[in-house]
């Protein structure tokens, strides 16, 4: 059988040295104009368009949405509703969860009393390990189940086709291609569910390009603490904060991340990933009304529920190993407050403090889990904590020496700094090569701290704090 | 070549990653993007679906189950994909599914207000597989923009089953089932329309057809990759003879044998 | 005038041409005759992008964007018919 398939082998590959390249692109010239003809001769027959109106109602709704005046505000604009919608829509079930989730806390923790647990056992699973979990789906889970129907929606409808039809010669410009734009706007749900959708792009490079800066939109487990502390310290507005401010910032913070996105992209095009665009063809599909129950089942099951469930896997875990962490002393400080001691003199530099610094490394497995190590190692409470209300985050947060600047380099450091275990993961499975997926922990750390560094050393200059 | 000897066995579709049961059919769904291929696919599977990736590639590939007239039928869902000349790995994907996994059925689905374009596709994978049922969908689409599709003139002139749906209505998906079965089961015979070329590519196809038939098991089509051959398409050929080459075709060439032993 | 042909980016808003042949070769080349692309297609400009570059073309029943290097690939002659057409229904 061997021998018979490399007598195909050559036989073929024989036949196909016979005819010149020349040839070949002529015969399939033909080819395809021979079956594109026949279609058309049977198309023909079979249809029969009863009027020259097609489209018409499209062609208008693209009129407004594809704009040369309308085009990028209207985007902007959806993007600014859908987060009020996520931010205001959010706030009252997360509470919800957060109340039921600690209330069970409660039983767990009555539960080991009974049975007589030791302590240490008591910490590891309910302080840390359920608290963790409990926080990650209280603040994680209702945005997520509002924002991915909403993007869904759009999706159904027909727009983000749109989107990377305005966006497509920034992109190009930075010789990356259009379709990013769509793996972007998924990664606003959730940077692995951004990093899989790059497969829509088919060049090897630009796919890479879209891989590698996917980290630069916020997710979902990023939004929780872009909200906070824009509400409190940017807006300025302590205990009246209002959802509409915060939704600003956040879409100016946005901005950036597209803005640091298209930089990045075009500055991997110049070094390491040279190369020119390659083609692009993006169909601009006729707008379709949705189909609201396919949405919800789709957007919940195969997105929320998915990545929640990736989000446990890795916030269990991680919230077992802060607990003991914070719970074993050395001398008498925690292995945390030594952490954060050591991380001190260089956070300083970035305008943040060693604990900030070390919440974002304690973080690396999901990124909503930042904020509470952040809280609790100021609380030196040993376990993660939610405060009631944003106000007394405030004072906890001024008490520790917070400014304006903080809170500016902690939400820039948020948003631009490494992926989430689980984005890293991805990024693995998709280029199978762990050189790429260090690459992509490590280009968005340097842009992080080059940013946080140049803005603190900025401020400290003209002293403006 | 026979079309009804092109169904195939269970180790071709597992060099394609697909576990099947005991009797179950396999059919594939081809179609171009925005065409409604995936709430075709939604309506016929429900929630029996899984998904995964294609063996070796980054490309998603959706599997569900339905069972119709108490036959259990396999549903791959293919790449979205304008044609099968293989310039992406999406129409790599789909063509290698229709050429090497043999299924037993293909459902290719058109866009009702635009055919033409969606035809294209319909004749490519006619060349490839005779048991294609083409499904006509949005026909409510068609309807609300004044297009008239003729279902019983498009089937005449494709020699294919052709039934209209409106999936997200699920009108039509019976009768789609129905024609699926009966053509997975050979109850309906097809004769597919054949895309006549230049005569001076129909001659040189029929010459290097003549030439590698004798080496070429029963199921490939002959003339479509002589076609390949000649516009110099080189990965169909690559992945034939991986194909051939990892022994998963054993059983499949003792039944072709006469073909094999010349 | 009607025998003018040009780079399909130049085909005015609007406007319908068919194609007369593409200077693209290799992938590029197959990309656009997946497309449809082929000699004596139709095609119509749809619309520009907000900052002038992609294009949408109705190419055989679907609005498909292409950037304009790549349709610059094509050349097209302007069917003047259309417009005169669209003249006569007003």
């Amino acid at each position: 059988m061997g021998t018979l398939n490399s007598t195909l082998s050559s036989l073929l590959s024989s036949i196909n040295q016979e005819i010149s390249a020349k040839e070949q692109q002529k015969i399939r010239d033909s080819i395809v104009s021979s079956i594109y003809s026949c279609a058309e001769e049977i198309a023909r027959k079979a249809a029969h368009h009863q009027t020259d109106r097609k489209f018409e109602l499209d062609q208008k709704i693209d009129n407004i949405v594809t704009s040369r005046v309308f085009g990028i505000p209207i985007m902007l604009a959806l993007l600014g509703v859908i987060l009020w919608l996520t931010i205001t829509g959010a706030n009252y079930p997360s509470q919800l969860l957060a109340n039921s989730l600690f209330w069970l806390e409660g039983q767990f923790t009555n539960f080991f009393m009974m049975v007589g647990a030791p302590d240490w056992l008591h910490g590891v699973l309910v302080l840390g390990m359920y608290r963790g979990l409990a926080w990650v789906v209280s603040v994680m889970l209702p945005p997520m189940a509002i924002f991915f129907p909403l993007f869904t929606l759009l999706e159904d409808l027909g727009y983000l086709p749109r989107v990377a039809f305005n966006l497509d010669r920034y992109f190009k410009k930075a010789c990356a291609h259009g379709k990013q734009a769509l793996t972007m706007c998924m990664g606003f749900g959730c940077n692995a569910a951004g990093v899989i959708s790059c497969r829509i792009i088919e060049s090897p490079r630009e796919r890479l390009i879209a891989v590698l800066t996917n980290v630069f939109v916020p997710c979902n487990g990023r939004f929780p603490i872009l909200i906070s502390l824009s509400m409190i310290f940017i807006g300025g507005l302590g205990a009246t904060a209002s959802s509409t401010a915060a939704a600003a910032v956040v879409v100016l913070l946005v901005l950036l991340g597209v803005v640091v996105t298209l930089l990045m992209s075009w500055l991997l095009s110049k070094t390491v990933l040279k190369g020119e665009p390659s083609f692009f063809t993006l169909e601009l599909p006729p707008y379709r009304k949705p189909q609201v129950g396919r949405i919800l089942i789709r957007s919940l099951l195969d997105r929320t529920i998915f990545v929640l469930m990736r989000a446990i896997v890795v916030a269990a875990p991680a919230g077992a190993i802060t607990w003991i962490l914070a719970n074993t002393y050395i001398g008498d400080l925690s292995i945390i407050a030594h952490l954060a001691g050591w991380l001190d003199p260089f956070a300083v530099l970035l305008g943040l403090d060693g604990i900030i610094l070390m919440a974002f490394i304690l973080g690396l497995p999901a990124n909503e889990i930042v904020l509470p190590i952040m809280i609790m190692s100021y609380l030196s409470a040993g376990a993660m904590l939610e405060l009631d209300s944003l106000t007394a985050l405030r004072t906890l947060l001024v008490d520790n020496g917070w400014t304006w600047l903080t809170a500016l380099s902690t939400m820039l450091f948020s948003l631009l700094h490494f992926p989430c275990g689980t984005t890293l993961l991805t990024i693995y499975k998709e280029t199978k090569s762990l050189k790429w997926t260090a690459f992509a922990a490590l280009m968005p750390l340097g842009t992080a701290i080059l940013v946080t560094f140049a803005i603190a050393q900025f401020a400290v200059l003209l002293g403006l704090v | 070549m026979k079309a009804t000897d092109k169904s195939c066995c269970t180790e071709a579709y597992e060099a394609f990653g697909l576990k099947l049961s005991q009797n179950q059919l396999v059919v594939a769904l081809a179609g171009n993007p925005n065409t409604g291929k995936s709430t075709v696919f939604n309506a016929l599977t429900g929630l029996k679906q899984h998904t995964g990736n294609w063996p070796g590639k980054t490309v998603l590939r959706a599997e569900g189950t339905f069972v119709h007239r108490n036959k259990k039928i396999l549903l791959v869902d293919l790449p979205g994909t304008y044609s099968l000349l293989a310039t992406s790995a999406d129409e790599q994907v789909a063509r290698d599914f229709l050429v090497l996994g043999r299924p037993h059925a293909v459902i290719v689905v058109a866009d009702a207000t635009c055919l033409e374009r969606n035809l294209n596709l319909v004749l490519q994978v006619m060349e490839i597989t005779a048991k294609v049922v083409v499904c006509v969908n949005l026909m409510d689409e068609a309807a609300r923009r004044s297009i008239k599709v003729d279902i019983e003139v498009l089937s005449r002139e494709l020699g294919v089953p052709c039934i209209p749906t409106v999936a997200r209505d699920g009108k039509g998906l019976t009768e789609l089932k129905d024609a699926v079965l009966d053509v997975a089961t050979g109850v309906t015979a097809t004769s597919p329309r054949q895309v006549s070329y230049e005569p001076h590519v129909e001659q040189a196809a029929a010459r290097i057809e003549s030439r590698i038939r004798p080496y070429l098991p029963g199921w490939v089509n002959h003339r479509w990759l002589a076609l390949r051959l000649l516009e110099g398409d080189m990965s169909i050929i690559k992945a034939i003879i991986d194909h051939l080459g990892n022994g998963s075709e054993q059983l499949l060439l003792q039944e072709g044998s006469a073909v094999w032993a010349r | 005038m009607t025998d003018t042909i040009v780079p399909l980016s130049q085909l005015p808003n609007g406007a319908s041409g068919t194609v007369k042949y593409l200077t693209a070769q290799g992938q590029v080349r197959r990309h656009l005759l997946d497309l449809g692309l082929v000699a004596g297609s139709k095609i119509e400009s749809i619309r520009r992008s907000p900052a002038g570059n992609p294009t949408a073309f109705n190419i055989r029943g679907a609005i498909i964007a292409l950037r304009n290097e790549d349709a610059d690939q094509v050349f097209v002659t302007l069917d003047k018919t259309m417009e005169e057409k669209n003249e006569s229904h007003r």
